[in-house]
């Protein structure tokens, strides 16, 4: 690990950097053939697009209404100054962009109800609700269809002299100052907590979820974050225009954003300044140069359609892979020689990994308690009934199996427990709480985890990062506002994937991405991510399922070797698995409670084998 | 000012706007539900339908013909847009899905400015529906009368082809479950293509049909793609009824509201979509789960 010193000396440069080059933008680009008005309008843009960047790149949410808030914050900043003579402008900025993250809090609450195709539809419809209230209803604020003029300009009073920001370099100067805030702010966000979480909900929502994060509250944050930026951006067009359009709350103004971040480069936070510059320069230059009039457009459409067909990550992602391509057969042969230097699951099993024993949890009770009692659970699905009171106790520090023939009911009543779905009469307590009517992230937050019969990563980060984000919905809690703190100073975060990355056998793994990983790796990470977050009650929907026999016999010595400490539930279809694991079974048999014993009660049994093979002794 | 005779005129509107957004979001509903492709082209394509008839009619003078061919003219380019582009992104993320599609839009308006400039181009009616027709209690105008009835048949049409031929149960059991009809041995990808392009057919017809009704303008499907958003995610995503029904009502609330007042009748249409949000989230014909 890094010392804090050259830590905070990291952190640092690229800000330094970026200041370097906002006062060098001067000196070059106007040299390349850029005007003056453009490069300011590519600042205004570049920084409506980081809000944008955090959304759709880090978050995944597709927005086409972001145009909503760049015109309320907009209108918010130039009403005020135009209509009310407010005295500081950057105090009205201030205040539309408050008026911006407001309106987008309540915007997201309706469009964030859901995801993918319908979020984009619901924001582009949102943002043209704007439009038309802005054209008319609104009209005696807004000046409609003319929209505010006289907008004026800053003035700052220094003690000796008044400096009014006109037109020009003043203007630059102004824009890049609000420009590197902006992106010195999203660059700490984004190596935050929350930044972790944002990347975790973009790349598998349900997991980030299931892990304890409270996915719903940092879709809501991101959306606000990004309406802020929007309207300070839109704040600011008014006042480097002088003029507050109408425009920019059209449907153009949301899809020029989504073109140029796309064109720049997602997930970069840089993209959007890019993709603004490459988009505006072309503009200039189709039109003037070529002599294309209008027709500028219809080609920056076709660049823009085989840019999504070719270069999906856009001009900085392509230079990103172009370097890394470079340097790939550096980089290929450490990979190898890291493969060769893990040790044989079996080998790693011998080496005893460290005791970690979960944290009590305040509600924690005692070792001879039921941690989790159910109680006359039933499951319906119209008219079919799939559990019908089932009354289930595991002791703490039980290992438990459940098994059953197919369409005995199994999945149905794990995801009962796990709170995945909710149960249609009955009630479940754990460690003396009910949870029959919580959600997977309350009682994940309360210390049941459970891992998934298919596996469910966050397939674009590595290993370690993966662990990161379940250990952090541990540390921090279902939501935290903690944005400008860099995840690794979040106490006991790097223990604790440490000691889940030895629990699990992929130290050596740990900076490999999921994509690299073989199948009994990712079945050992998606333990691991249940494992991370310390759970007191950890159910394991078919751990086993799709692994070849060696496999199989080092994940039962897996979790022998977790259950210290913990409490197991383990549904299989694997039956000697099972009776080699566990010391108690509960057999499911048509959606009911069959019997429940230890594993020779259990194989001698007869009506289970009647329940497995129908009527064995007719 | 408030009457009888007024209300009665603005609900006729609001059917013929009501029906022709029916027909365009019907084929919206119908490509994302089997193929999963949201198409932000669809507004485009609706245009396009415009232009292509206003070629043909300037050119013959037959409205029948201007009509077929500017549907046909519309369904091959969809085919050729999924033929050409859209079936390489089944495979990609959602969101890829919806940029490569809203780049598509943007390149067939830009298109159709730079071949027929930005003023708009005008198709009069036929001679066999010029004029007004007494309803009795009111006049209205003839050719919007038609207008619902030839948009109706076209629905008509489209519901027998979805509910009563082997390609409609296809796409059915698609809009269920894709894997599956894959999985029973049916060529998906070709029923894709034969789908986008009856989809990408119901947007130009409709765009043909309303241009007697509207001046044809490149941007003339921005609103009306924005309106069949808003249609589908009322009706519920992926139903054909639902996007009749939420035609019908997007239709009737655009056109009463403005009749109250003008400046409302958009925002009025996104406030019930809201509410329609909050309360049934799946839309009011549609499947619960999905997405």
């Amino acid at each position: 690990m890094m010392k804090s010193g050259t830590d905070l000396l990291r952190n640092w440069i690229p800000d330094f950097l970026l200041a370097l080059a906002l006062v060098l933008v001067p000196l070059i680009l106007p040299r390349l053939g850029f005007a003056q008005d453009t490069i300011n309008l590519v600042l205004v843009f570049g920084l409506f697009g980081i809000g944008f960047d955090l959304l759709f790149g880090y978050t995944g949410l597709l927005s086409f209404g972001q145009a909503a808030f760049f015109g309320t914050g907009g209108f918010v900043a130039a009403y005020l100054l135009v209509n009310l003579h407010f005295p500081s402008v950057v105090l009205a900025l201030l205040i539309g962009t408050v008026a911006a993250s407001i309106v987008g809090a309540l915007a997201g609450l309706v469009a964030l109800k859901r995801t993918g195709i319908y979020f984009a539809m619901i924001t582009v419809s949102i943002a043209e609700m704007f439009f038309f209230l802005e054209n008319s209803p609104l009209s005696a604020f807004t000046g409609g269809e003319n929209g505010l003029a006289g907008v004026p300009a800053p003035k700052f009073y220094l003690g000796f002299t008044t400096v009014t920001v006109g037109p020009g370099w003043k203007m630059y100067a102004f824009l890049a100052t609000f420009f590197f805030i902006g992106m010195v702010l999203a660059r700490r966000i984004v190596t935050s907590s929350v930044g972790h979480v944002l990347v975790a909900i973009r790349d598998n929502a349900l997991r980030a979820a299931a892990v304890g994060h409270n996915v719903k509250r940092y879709k809501l944050l991101v959306f606000v974050i990004a309406a802020a930026y929007a309207g300070l951006a839109g704040g600011l067009l008014g006042v480097m225009q002088g003029y507050m359009p109408p425009d920019a709350f059209t449907f153009d103004t949301s899809g020029q954003l989504v073109i140029q971040t796309v064109i720049g480069g997602l997930g970069t936070l840089f993209g959007p300044l890019v993709g603004a510059a490459v988009w505006l320069f072309l503009r200039d230059f189709l039109q003037g140069s070529l002599g294309l009039g209008a027709a500028w457009r219809l080609a920056l459409g076709i660049i823009f359609v085989l840019l999504v067909c070719f270069l999906r990550r856009g001009v900085l992602g392509g230079l990103k892979d172009l370097v890394s391509h470079w340097r790939k057969p550096a980089h290929l042969a450490s990979d190898a020689h890291a493969t060769r230097a893990e040790p044989a699951p079996d080998a790693a099993v011998a080496v005893e990994p460290p005791a970690a024993a979960p944290r009590t949890r305040p509600n924690g009770t005692g070792r001879t308690e039921p941690i989790l009692v159910a109680s006359k659970l039933s499951k319906r699905f119209g008219g079919i009934v799939a559990n019908a009171d089932i009354d289930f106790s595991v002791e703490a520090g039980e290992l438990r199996g459940i098994i059953g023939p197919n369409g005995a009911g199994k999945s149905t009543i794990f995801k009962m427990l796990t709170c995945d779905i909710a149960s249609s009469s009955g009630s479940i307590v754990f460690q003396g709480q009910d949870v029959t009517r919580l959600d997977v992230t309350t009682v994940c937050q309360l210390g049941m985890s459970k891992s998934y019969q298919v596996n469910q990563l966050f397939n674009r980060l590595s290993v370690r990062e993966n662990l990161t984000i379940a250990a952090l919905a541990r540390l921090r809690g279902a939501f935290r506002f903690d944005m400008l703190r860099s995840a690794l100073k979040v106490p006991g975060l790097v223990e604790q994937v440490e000691e889940t990355l030895s629990l699990v056998h992929l130290r050596e793994r740990a900076e490999a991405s999921v994509s690299e990983l073989a199948y009994g790796e990712k079945r050992r990470l998606e333990i691991g991510l249940a494992l991370a977050t310390e759970p007191s009650l950890l159910l394991l929907d078919e751990p086993l399922a799709g692994m070849s026999p060696s496999e199989r016999a080092d994940t039962v010595k897996l979790l022998k070797s977790i259950r210290k400490g913990r409490t197991l539930i383990v549904i299989d279809h694997d039956m000697d698995a099972i009776f080699d694991l566990t010391e108690r079974i509960t057999v499911l048999s048509e959606g009911r409670i069959l019997l429940e014993g230890n594993p020779d009660e259990i194989k001698g049994s007869s009506i289970v084998q009647e329940a497995y093979l129908g009527g064995v002794h007719e | 000012m408030f009457s009888w005779a007024n209300l009665m005129s603005q609900m006729f509107n609001g059917l013929v706007l009501g029906a022709l957004l029916a027909l365009i979001s019907s084929g919206l509903t119908i490509i994302y539900g089997t193929l999963g492709v949201l198409n932000l082209a669809h507004g485009a394509l609706f245009m396009l339908g415009g232009y292509s008839g206003w070629v043909v009619y300037h050119a013959t003078g037959s409205y029948v013909l201007a009509v077929a061919s500017g549907s046909i003219f519309v369904m091959l380019v969809g085919i050729a847009m999924e033929r050409g582009v859209i079936r390489f992104f089944y495979s990609r993320p959602p969101e890829d899905q919806i940029l490569v599609t809203f780049g598509l839009g943007i390149v067939f308006v830009e298109a159709a400015r730079a071949v027929f400039g930005s003023l708009s181009k005008t198709v009069s009616a036929p001679a066999w529906a010029e004029g007004i027709t007494s309803l009795g209690f009111m006049m209205y105008p003839t050719y919007r009368l038609m207008a619902v009835g030839i948009v109706s048949l076209a629905l008509l049409l489209f519901y027998i082809v979805l509910y009563r031929t082997r390609l409609g149960l296809i796409v059915r059991a698609g809009i269920e479950d894709s894997p599956m009809v894959d999985a029973l041995g049916i060529n998906v990808y070709r029923v894709f293509m034969v789908v986008f392009g009856i989809g990408a057919m119901a947007a130009g017809f409709a765009g043909i049909v309303n241009a007697p009704i509207a001046p044809i303008t490149p941007g003339s499907g921005d609103d009306i793609l924005i309106q069949a958003f808003v249609v589908v995610v009322i009706g519920g995503v992926g139903s054909f009824p639902g996007a009749i029904l939420g035609g019908l009502v997007a239709g009737e609330i655009l056109s009463i509201t403005s009749m109250i007042n003008p400046a409302y009748s958009q925002v009025m249409l996104f406030a019930v979509m809201t509410l329609v949000l909050v309360f049934r989230s799946r839309g009011l014909l549609g499947t619960a789960g999905r997405e």
